[in-house]
């Protein structure tokens, strides 16, 4: 129940992509040879699924090796190509790293970032957006959907002003395309970032939209090489695996409706199971703007890392410092202004497609048996069955 | 984070979990840590009037290295005398629990839990001595 870190690769995607390792090994951009044509073929109709998918046209996508380097080559790219136009970036606190990491390194190149706060929800207010606009800002970038909580931008209303207002926006979608109905032209979206492996293709492969017209959004590459992708991101292909994307992006296409509401109706009864056994469950992100199968909990007085070995079965992550190799709490449950104790107790669980019925009541049954179990020996509990908040004890220094 | 097998036994089977009155003179009682930090660990000891830890008993809120490091250190402090339990040092934990780099700070904790234990047991003695050691007046 891990399904915002990865998910599985679809064995239908899987039986689309294993000629192309073999027999079909051509390299799309050898022109004279029928291998070449047959690869590049193949790579083109997946473009044009991914592109179906979002509502735009095959010569929009640009394939990538992921939603990271989508995110680098929108914000470094943009940047860099309008950097006699402006130097100011907007983004928000609960951004994906590679979104927050390339916006710091672009800070050192010396652009201009406004990093906007969330509502307790985790929502970025558009007018927020529409302030913190300058004459020198070339690009914002709003995710779609969040990977810890699962709460979804108002992508459609910033990228509504952004263009009124003549700025480029980027939304990293790698977590809601394929989950949620998402359009380029409906969201105003100018860039998008995608990632196969979160809707059930291959690992390593993803694609950044770069809208053609209206405006025509033009970038500078930050891989350089033989000019393939219109010359904006260079490199042989890696053909299976965007075979593989494409044929992802088709079943997600097709089967996203009945998908999103068969998890959600799971999604729900777990939550239901969980907080009808036990009490002080706090859910975090949007009660209703939230991907279908996320839930994000924080079960008051137990640590998280400790829960996930309570039930060591079944995968789910936490918002816990001990789970980070850094040691710091989830940067997005901070930015949303839950409590230290309360995001070192959070679980995220993440369903998916080849989630059942049965494993959300094993599930559930592990974390209700895991909780009771650990508020037994924790002095928190014991606190607060006392009658003492612990949030009014005065504790040593960190 | 893979855990180490001892860690993993022991939080399937945590021994001495639960506590002792707080207020009673032959116990001791250590809280350290701090629930923002992810690690708060109860250790508490009852010792006798041969100085010997009798029993000891916690209860922790964190990982599943600090809930392994606290259990381990109860069994370890039973049946030690007072100043032998002082020298426990957090390098054995770790050492016996095979904790990485990072888990460290886990083993940390439970040692300032038996001192800040002892400590307190030493409070109370020293301030209800009169009361409850009448036999050792002359
Ligand atoms: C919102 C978001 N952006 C970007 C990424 C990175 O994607 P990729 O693994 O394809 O580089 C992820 C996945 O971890 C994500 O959830």
């Amino acid at each position: 129940m891990d399904n915002h870190s990865t998910t599985p690769v679809d064995p239908r995607v899987l039986a689309r992509m294993l000629p192309f390792f073999s027999e079909d090994f051509g390299n799309a951009a050898s022109r004279s040879h029928a291998f070449g044509w047959k690869a590049e073929a193949a790579v083109e109709a997946a473009r044009e699924e991914i592109a179906k998918l979002i509502g735009a046209t095959g010569r929009e996508i640009v394939l990538t090796s992921g939603a990271t380097e989508s995110d680098n080559l929108a914000l470094t790219g943009v940047t860099d190509f309008l950097a006699s136009k402006g130097n100011h970036v907007i983004t928000q606190q609960t951004e994906h790293k590679a979104v927050l990491d390339t916006c710091k390194a672009l800070e050192k190149r010396g652009v201009a970032v406004t990093y906007l706060g969330v509502d307790k929800y985790g929502r970025v207010d558009p007018q927020a957006v529409a302030d913190a606009i300058t004459l020198r800002t070339v690009l914002v970038s709003v995710m779609l959907a969040n990977n810890e909580v699962g709460t979804l931008q108002p992508i459609r209303e910033i990228g509504a002003l952004c263009r009124a207002r003549g700025v480029l926006f980027h939304t990293d979608a790698a977590q809601g395309v394929g989950k949620i109905p998402f359009d380029v032209e409906a969201h105003n979206v100018d860039l998008a970032s995608l990632s196969a492996h979160k809707m059930y293709g291959p690992k390593g492969v993803g694609a950044l939209y770069v809208r053609r017209k209206n405006p025509r959004v033009r970038l500078t590459p930050i891989i350089h090489g033989g000019g393939h992708e219109r010359g904006m991101r260079s490199g042989t292909l890696n053909v299976p695996a965007i075979v593989g994307f494409g044929e992802a992006a088709k079943i997600a296409g097709a089967e996203m409706p009945a998908e999103s509401s068969r998890i959600q109706a799971l999604r729900d009864k777990l939550a239901r199971l969980i907080t009808a056994e036990l009490d002080q469950v706090q859910q975090n992100g949007h009660p209703v703007e939230r991907l279908p199968g996320n839930l994000n909990l924080s079960f008051a007085y137990v640590e998280g890392e400790a829960l996930m070995m309570a039930m060591r079965d079944v995968a789910v992550s936490s918002g816990s410092a001990c789970t980070s190799a850094s040691l710091e709490p989830s940067y997005v449950l901070r930015a949303m202004g839950v409590p230290d104790e309360l995001t070192h107790a959070s679980i995220r669980f993440g369903l998916g497609r080849f989630n059942v019925d049965e494993e959300v009541d094993h599930v559930a049954r592990l974390v209700v048996a895991g909780v009771k179990k650990l508020r037994a020996m924790s002095p928190l509990y014991e606190m607060a069955q006392e009658g003492i908040d612990p949030a009014s004890v005065a504790w040593g220094a960190p | 984070m893979e855990y180490g097998s001892r860690v993993l036994e022991i939080c399937e089977n945590p021994k001495n979990v639960g506590a002792f009155p707080k207020s009673a003179a032959d116990v001791g009682t250590g809280v350290v840590g701090a629930p923002a930090c992810g690690d708060v660990m109860k250790l508490q000891i009852k010792v006798g009037d041969d100085h010997v830890i009798e029993d000891a008993k916690f209860k922790t809120f964190g990982c599943g290295s600090a809930i392994a490091s606290s259990s381990l250190v109860t069994e370890w402090v039973k049946g030690k005398t007072i100043d032998q339990a002082l020298a426990i040092r957090n390098v054995d934990i770790a050492t016996e629990l095979a904790l990485p780099p990072i888990k460290v700070h886990c083993s940390v904790l439970a040692e300032d839990a038996i001192k800040a234990a002892i400590f307190d047991h030493r409070r109370k003695q020293a301030g209800a001595a009169p009361t409850t050691a009448p036999e050792v007046a002359p």
